[in-house]
């Protein structure tokens, strides 16, 4: 009996997992066995933990593990600024990622819509358009925190220039890639132009505006860790970067572990929104 | 302009920027005909000739470079509801069901209908072009031949004063093409519809026209003669070869296609020629003897059948 190439694939990657996991824990143990560094003070060795015995701060796999379960049973604890539980710091994130990508999505498809439609506006601004979009989104960072003078405001500030860029782009050129005969279409039944682009170019363009909005979303998220690991307080990026300072490995590895799993749950949920405007030809 | 004439078309003219920047290319010029009231007309040319930039134009999608074209008295200056196109590739909208491209239509037409109006309204269409029970369906889930009638459906459901119809046959298999040219030339008939449209296909022209307007090759391209079809309208696809007429009038289409839409040039100095009264021809009447040798004569042979537009 031969499985459905799904099984299989489904077999190997479980294969792979465990091969994965097994040659983390074989190289965790067989680094641990190192001698202790000599001559360290006693308060220092303290500080250090277990890493003044010669112990690496590498973890193993079951470690993370059990501190991905840790944080999973109680994600929403809030024990002060610096010991909020990973569901409240993804949340933060979450929120602000939103927030911005919302904003980017209100002007860039209105005005996506112009440049589409319209010759004269996309050779206007493309211009600008080619100069901002390779500009990284941090490169904002300094400007946004001089100007808006708010560390919360200034990273959903970047989240929108980062996200911008790709719904512009994606919404000018399924806008103005609709068929001509559609347009002829609405011409002939003296279609209005709200109407037009409502009941035609929308639906013709919404496919290739959805996978704009992918595009966004995804390095909105790449962003948003990076900007909350400069502006700190709240959120995964800053709890990263906490742990780091706290020198616990486990948690770094368990916060990737969530960005991960967040940033896919989020590139699914539009990935299905992408298939509700989908249609054959 | 007579009582009837329901199309004018006055010395068209149309030309397009070259495209390596010389001078511009005139696709035809000094274009005049006439459609009446209920009337099928189908225009034949080879491509290149500018068809479907002339319907275009009847359309008031494009604008020619001078002349024009009255319908009803009025110079076509833009689209109108009263004036539906077929388009050759049928032009549904993919992501609306049958109904929905229909009641588009129809909602653009009566703005004020009631849902159920509307919808009541668009499935008499849907029944009349015989695609009951595919309301709800997507234009992918459907054939080429079903999606053309939904595009038949959906120009005659705002009931028109004139269909225009470009080619719209010309992208399905030899049967279904037959099978929609009867329904169309029965809905046609029966509704008396003024109805021009565009084809390279003789037998589907001898079938559906009344008149056939023939156009010389592009660039200029002009239009050489217009062949009135002497058949009786109750002609169909499977008694229309038995007529007398018929191969006289298909011996003389074929002899225009494959000679004399290239060679006009010789034949305009042969005779006089006058583009706002272009010879009307009536094959069909000529003596089988007189076709036969037509067929086979030099470019010309067929003066004695023309006569001269009395309109």
């Amino acid at each position: 009996m031969t499985l459905s190439l799904r099984m299989r694939a489904a077999v190997l990657s479980v294969v792979l997992f465990l091969a994965f996991v097994a040659i983390w824990e074989l190289a965790v143990i067989s680094n641990s066995g190192g001698s202790g560094v000599t001559g360290m003070s006693a308060e220092y060795a303290a500080l250090m933990g277990a890493t003044a015995k010669g112990a690496s701060a590498m973890p193993g796999p079951f470690t993370v593990g059990e501190e991905i379960w840790k944080h999973l049973s109680d994600p929403f604890y809030d024990a002060g600024p610096n010991d909020k539980g990973i569901g409240i710091q993804l949340g933060y994130s979450i929120a602000r990622v939103f927030v911005g990508f919302v904003l980017a999505m209100l002007t860039a498809v209105p005005l996506g819509f112009l440049i589409g439609m319209s010759p004269l506006f996309y050779r206007a601004l493309d211009p600008f358009i080619q100069l901002m979009k390779p500009v990284s989104p941090l490169a904002w960072m300094p400007l946004a925190l001089y100007t808006i003078k708010d560390s919360t405001i200034s990273s959903i500030f970047v989240i929108y220039i980062c996200s911008v860029w790709p719904m512009l782009i994606n919404t000018a050129f399924g806008v103005s890639g609709v068929r001509k005969e559609w347009l002829s279409v609405a011409k002939t039944l003296e279609v209005g132009q709200f109407r037009t682009a409502i009941r035609v170019i929308l639906p013709a363009a919404a496919p290739t505006i959805m996978t704009g909005m992918r595009i966004s979303i995804s390095i909105a998220w790449l962003v948003i860790v990076a900007a909350e690991m400069l502006v700190g307080g709240t959120g995964i990026g800053y709890f990263v970067w906490n742990e780091w300072n706290n020198l616990s490995i486990t948690n770094i590895i368990a916060a990737i572990f969530f960005i991960g799993m967040v940033g896919m749950l989020l590139d699914l949920g539009l990935a299905q929104m992408t298939k509700l405007v989908t249609y054959e030809d | 302009m007579s009582i009837d004439t329901q199309i004018s078309v006055e010395d068209l003219k149309r030309t397009f920027p070259s495209p390596d920047g010389g001078e511009d290319v005139t696709v035809f010029e000094d274009i005049w005909f006439k459609v009446e009231k209920g009337e099928f007309v189908c225009l034949i040319g080879h491509s290149g000739c500018g068809k479907t930039t002339l319907l275009n134009i009847l359309a008031g999608l494009d604008a020619p470079t001078s002349g024009g074209v009255i319908v009803d008295h009025e110079e076509v200056t833009g689209t109108s509801l009263d004036r539906a196109v077929v388009f050759q590739g049928h032009a549904l909208m993919p992501w609306m069901s049958v109904m929905a491209n229909i009641a588009f239509a129809v909602t653009s037409r009566h703005p004020d209908w009631s849902k159920e109006n509307i919808q009541k309204h668009c499935q008499k269409y849907i029944d009349l072009v015989h695609l009951t029970g595919a309301e709800n369906k997507k234009p992918s889930q459907l054939s080429g031949g079903m999606k053309q009638r939904v595009g038949i459906a959906r120009a005659m459901a705002i009931e028109p004063k004139i269909m225009l119809l470009d080619e719209p046959f010309s992208a399905l298999d030899a049967l279904t093409r037959g099978s929609l040219q009867d329904e169309l030339l029965s809905i046609c008939y029966g509704t008396s519809q003024t109805v021009f449209m565009i084809t390279h296909d003789i037998d589907e022209a001898m079938l559906l026209a009344d008149k056939i307007v023939l156009m010389t090759n592009g660039p200029k391209a002009k239009v050489c003669e217009i062949v009135e079809n002497t058949m009786p309208r109750d002609r169909t696809r499977a008694n229309m070869h038995r007529h007398a007429h018929y191969y006289p009038i298909r011996n003389h289409l074929i002899e225009f296609l494959v000679n004399r839409s290239a060679q006009f040039e010789a034949e305009l100095s042969s005779k006089d020629y006058d583009p706002r009264h272009p010879p009307v021809t009536r094959p069909g009447l000529t003596k089988p003897s007189a076709a036969v040798a037509q067929a086979t004569d030099a470019p010309g042979g067929e003066t004695e059948t023309a006569v001269q537009a009395l309109a």
